[in-house]
């Protein structure tokens, strides 16, 4: 998980202009090149989302605030098959666009037409966006380090665009929930989350991320949530 | 349209029924994401029109075939509820909805970047609940907010709004017995910021220096309106981060504190 923190963040100190805009605003007077989320019309940028105003290496951006996951190859998501055909599987990836899982993209031997002994309706996966082309095709594979499928835990699910906050700058924030809650967990760019663990442990690292989501926006986030768990665990040692 | 009854539809001072001037709106009140659900949506109000809008997508569509290699489809529906008016209307789409459903979806379609998500739908859901005139106006008017809310990118949001003629004078925003017994109604959809015309409708008759006094009077209404709408997206989002700002002041005015101690 080396996909971080794509948001402005803040907690370092250095204070950033969130400026919330809305399609059609004018962005900037300034000679800066038209990155995501923006448009140019005869010279002038304007936002094409809704999001936060971001100013980065030239080019102006806008952060989404919402919207669904558009598959980007790279990214780790978490899928669960839909449908299994002779020689590939149908992976939902919370994505507009189904992703086929091809035989030759995972780890086993698989003959023709016994897809169905590795991988059944139902089950979840760990996989990787392997291609996007033009018209949005998405092929996955789980041809890489650490890709399986999921068994046990549970799956929670929050918006994409809040997927950096929970991972946190370098990680920070997961490993704080990884460390206190004692849970196994992944974090999918598609905004689908693992979690396993024992069932106390979970519903406290379930609860910690419905924060995280609920306030994403705010600054010195990870220390909210280092007390938010400490006060979790103390209580717990006092009953026990 | 035109009927010959006994209404006054506008007195000696230029009052209209419910007391408003010729160029004065209907009150307006705008709400951002007000369903868990849906990807984006708005309520709205204007005057007696009571709007829900949804927005899913972009989605997978079904069936494949109307699936668009190209772009995404805009699929608007416009439904009114069965006591959305005063006689029960008959549920399911009808000659008109079906019509207006159509006008819709492709005035957003010319907003939205359609290019950017071939093969998919984006399923726009607009429910009149109460229905006083002007729904077509209203509903679009939420939609484009819905739209905004749901993060689908898009040139500008599209504010809409209808002038027509009443007692032989050119007025702003119809209501109900305007409608039924004035002599034209023009409802009208811009693009705000190239003030681009999405949708343009004609019932009844004017003349055109009638036609272009009703239009930037209806131009500049929707400017108005449009500042309704971004106020609605502010309003659910700038909580989110103002949050940050207010925590940022209340760490500033300790630090200070701390100094002062």
């Amino acid at each position: 998980m080396d996909n971080v923190e794509k948001t402005a963040d803040s907690s370092n100190g250095n204070k950033l202009e969130r400026e919330l805009v809305i399609p059609g605003d004018h962005l900037s007077e300034e000679d800066l090149k038209s990155g995501m989320g923006t448009y140019s019309d005869s010279g002038r940028i304007y936002a094409s989302r809704l999001g936060v105003k971001n100013i980065r290496a030239g080019y102006i951006n806008v952060v989404p605030l919402g919207g669904r996951y558009i598959p980007r190859p790279g990214d780790y998501v978490i899928g669960s098959i839909i449908d299994i055909g002779p020689s590939n599987w149908l992976v939902d990836i919370n994505a507009p666009y189904p992703a086929p899982l091809h035989v030759n993209e995972v780890p086993w031997r698989v003959e023709f037409g016994d897809t169905a002994r590795f991988l059944k309706v139902g089950d979840t996966i760990l996989v990787k966006i392997q291609n996007v082309d033009e018209i949005k095709r998405v092929h996955v594979t789980m041809n890489d380090h650490d890709l399986r499928r999921l068994s046990g835990g549970l799956i929670t699910e929050i918006s994409h665009s809040k997927v950096p906050r929970v991972i946190g700058k370098g990680g920070s924030m997961i490993t704080l929930i990884k460390r206190y809650t004692k849970c196994r967990m992944f974090v999918g760019q598609n905004g689908r989350i693992w979690i396993d663990g024992d069932a106390k442990d979970i519903m406290i690292a379930v609860e910690t991320i419905e924060r995280i989501e609920a306030e994403a926006q705010v600054m010195g986030l990870t220390d909210a949530i280092k007390a938010f768990l400490e006060e979790h665990y103390s209580l717990d040692a006092r009953v026990s | 349209m035109g009927e010959n009854i006994d209404l006054k539809l506008m007195d000696e001072e230029g009052r209209r029924i419910d007391g408003r001037k010729f160029d004065e709106l209907r009150p307006i009140k705008i709400e951002a994401n007000v369903l868990k659900r849906a990807d984006g949506s708005a309520y709205l109000e204007w005057g007696g029109n009571k709007i829900l809008a949804a927005v899913y997508g972009p989605r997978e569509a079904h069936p494949r075939h109307l699936q668009d290699p190209t772009k995404a489809r805009v699929q608007c529906r416009y439904n009114m509820a069965a006591f959305s008016v005063m006689d029960r209307k008959r549920p399911g789409p009808d000659r008109r909805s079906v019509e207006i459903s159509k006008i819709l979806s492709e005035a957003l379609e010319y907003v939205i970047f359609t290019e950017q998500f071939p093969r998919t739908t984006i399923d726009i859901f607009i429910e009149i609940l109460q229905a006083e005139a002007g729904t077509r106006c209203s509903g679009l008017t939420a939609a484009s907010v819905a739209l905004a809310d749901a993060g689908i990118p898009m040139r500008d949001l599209i504010v809409s709004c209808a002038f027509g003629k009443i007692a032989g004078k050119v007025v702003l925003d119809l209501r109900k017995e305007e409608d039924n017994f004035g002599e034209a109604d023009v409802p009208l959809a811009i693009v705000p910021r190239t003030e681009e015309i999405v949708l343009l409708q004609m019932d009844g008759h004017l003349t055109t220096n009638e036609f272009q006094e009703g239009l930037s009077m209806a131009m500049k209404a929707c400017k108005n309106i449009y500042g309704l709408q971004r106020e609605a997206l502010r309003k659910r989002y700038s909580t989110v981060i103002d949050k940050n700002e207010e925590k940022e002041k209340k760490e500033e005015k300790k630090e200070k504190e701390e100094v002062v101690q």
